[in-house]
């Protein structure tokens, strides 16, 4: 499966600056998991080594919320990145 | 690059490095603008790495690695992360990592991390991979041991290692105590007995302590400073009963603070930051008017060090790891940074302060490099 993969600003120094990258993987953990290949380092920082999303970021399939690493990604989907901060 | 003060702090990490003939400072940076560095160290083994504790409000937490004195860095490959929960138990993820010790000499590439929630991780390839040191973390005490923590969490910090032995180390948790092992880490014992706790029920409680920086000295490893959040207090081992040394400081000023900076030849010599632990503890200067305070005898006395720092009205806050030294004997530097982004720097053992950096962000962390 192939997918479009949109990375926040905090996250594209492991991409080279990329904006979007490319994904393979049937599910949101096995496009995490070709991220990490290819960016080493960037799944840590989204996802903990429990494998619970971290508390403040968000992951969408197209426009609905990931609950679980398990969520089906189709082919030509979109995954989101989210990122929160607060305060100064 | 010669010596250089690293500043971690709550938006980068920058340097410090005396200007040319010796004249003032020049500050370089910022190192990973907006990243949260809580500890920047240096190896002494190799003194070419320097490995930095890092994350943001939103990224998980990781180690940032130099090989060539802080000028280019490389993130950690396996930054230091609890084993995977088992099915029913408790399920922890590092929150943050607050702090980097060195290992022993003769292991060259050990190093140490402490993190919130309270974990210990080792690393033996000069801190490209770390594992949990289970001997701590899965120590079936631990849930006790850390039970408590803080509005940051459980901070773990202080790692020490015996310079005699490898196998020797010591660790501090806020809130929990003074630990140590004598087998590399694989078992662990509370060492808190003569301290207060006087939050706790019961004041002779073996842990739930709060110690806020621990310091074995290098050049007489027998010798453990304390400054808990109830008091300064001295080990000498094999004792194993912490004596309340903090007793000798003026009243008005008490023995509460976050640091204590050990002088890098003499066992006597020790410099803390008294803060204001009254009432809802406000954890800024005593009256505002901010002051180092030195023993040389042990701890028997303390003298005050004030000169060229502000008389009034300076409400300054200084954390665990904004402390330091240059570790040159006998005319010792000793350096802090505050949470409002000033640099002072005391010269000949901090008997005159001078402010040598301002308007930085929150200090988290005040180390020195050669």
């Amino acid at each position: 499966m192939s997918c479009t993969v949109r990375i926040p600003s905090p996250l594209r120094s492991y991409t080279g600056g990329a904006v979007t990258v490319a994904g393979e993987g049937g599910t949101v953990a096995a496009v995490l998991d070709d991220l990490e290949r290819r960016f080493g380092g960037i799944r840590f920082r989204v996802v903990d080594e429990q494998d619970r999303i971290r508390p403040h970021i968000r992951l969408y399939v197209n426009t609905s919320e990931v609950q679980a690493l398990s969520q089906p990604v189709r082919s030509g989907d979109t995954v989101h990145v989210i990122c929160a901060l607060s305060g100064g | 690059m010669g010596s250089a003060l690293w500043i971690g702090t709550r938006k980068g990490a920058f340097t410090l490095r005396p200007g040319a003939g010796g004249r003032g400072w020049r500050l370089s940076g910022p190192h990973f603008l907006g990243h949260i560095i809580h500890h920047v160290v240096q190896d002494p083994r190799e003194p070419r790495v320097l490995l930095m504790a890092a994350k943001t409000g939103h990224l998980g937490p990781t180690v940032y690695r130099s090989t060539d004195r802080g000028r280019t860095w490389k993130e950690a490959a396996q930054p230091p992360a609890f084993r995977k929960a088992a099915e029913g138990e408790p399920a922890r993820a590092v929150q943050r990592v607050f702090w980097l010790t060195p290992g022993h000499p003769a292991e060259r590439g050990t190093w140490y991390a402490g993190t919130s929630p309270a974990g210990l991780f080792r690393s033996e390839d000069g801190g490209e991979r770390w594992q949990p040191v289970a001997g701590f973390n899965d120590h079936p005490m631990r849930p006790k041991w850390a039970a408590f923590g803080t509005p940051d969490g459980e901070l773990l910090h202080s790692i020490a290692v015996d310079p005699r032995d490898p196998r020797h180390l010591y660790l501090a948790i806020s809130v929990g105590g003074v630990f140590e092992s004598t087998d590399g880490g694989a078992d662990w014992a509370p060492l808190n007995a003569g301290c207060a706790a006087d939050f706790m029920p019961d004041p002779e409680a073996p842990y739930g302590h709060d110690p806020h920086c621990v310091a074995l000295h290098p050049r007489a490893p027998d010798r453990l400073y304390q400054q808990n959040h109830c008091g300064i207090y001295r080990l000498d081992r094999p004792e194993g009963r912490w004596v309340r040394i903090g007793r000798a400081m003026p009243k008005k000023v008490g023995d509460i603070g976050f640091p204590v900076v050990l002088h890098p030849t003499d066992p006597d010599t020790a410099w803390v930051l008294p803060m204001d632990g009254q009432t809802v503890w406000p954890r800024t200067s005593i009256q505002g008017k901010p002051a180092v305070y030195r023993t040389s005898d042990g701890g028997s006395s303390w003298r005050r060090l004030d000169r060229g720092l502000p008389r009034a009205q300076a409400w300054l806050t200084v954390l665990r790891q904004a402390m330091c030294t240059d570790g040159r004997a006998p005319k010792v530097g000793v350096y802090f940074g505050t949470t409002g982004g000033e640099v002072w720097a005391g010269a000949n053992s901090g008997e005159r302060w001078r402010c040598i950096a301002r308007h930085l962000p929150e200090i988290y962390s005040v180390t020195h490099a050669v």
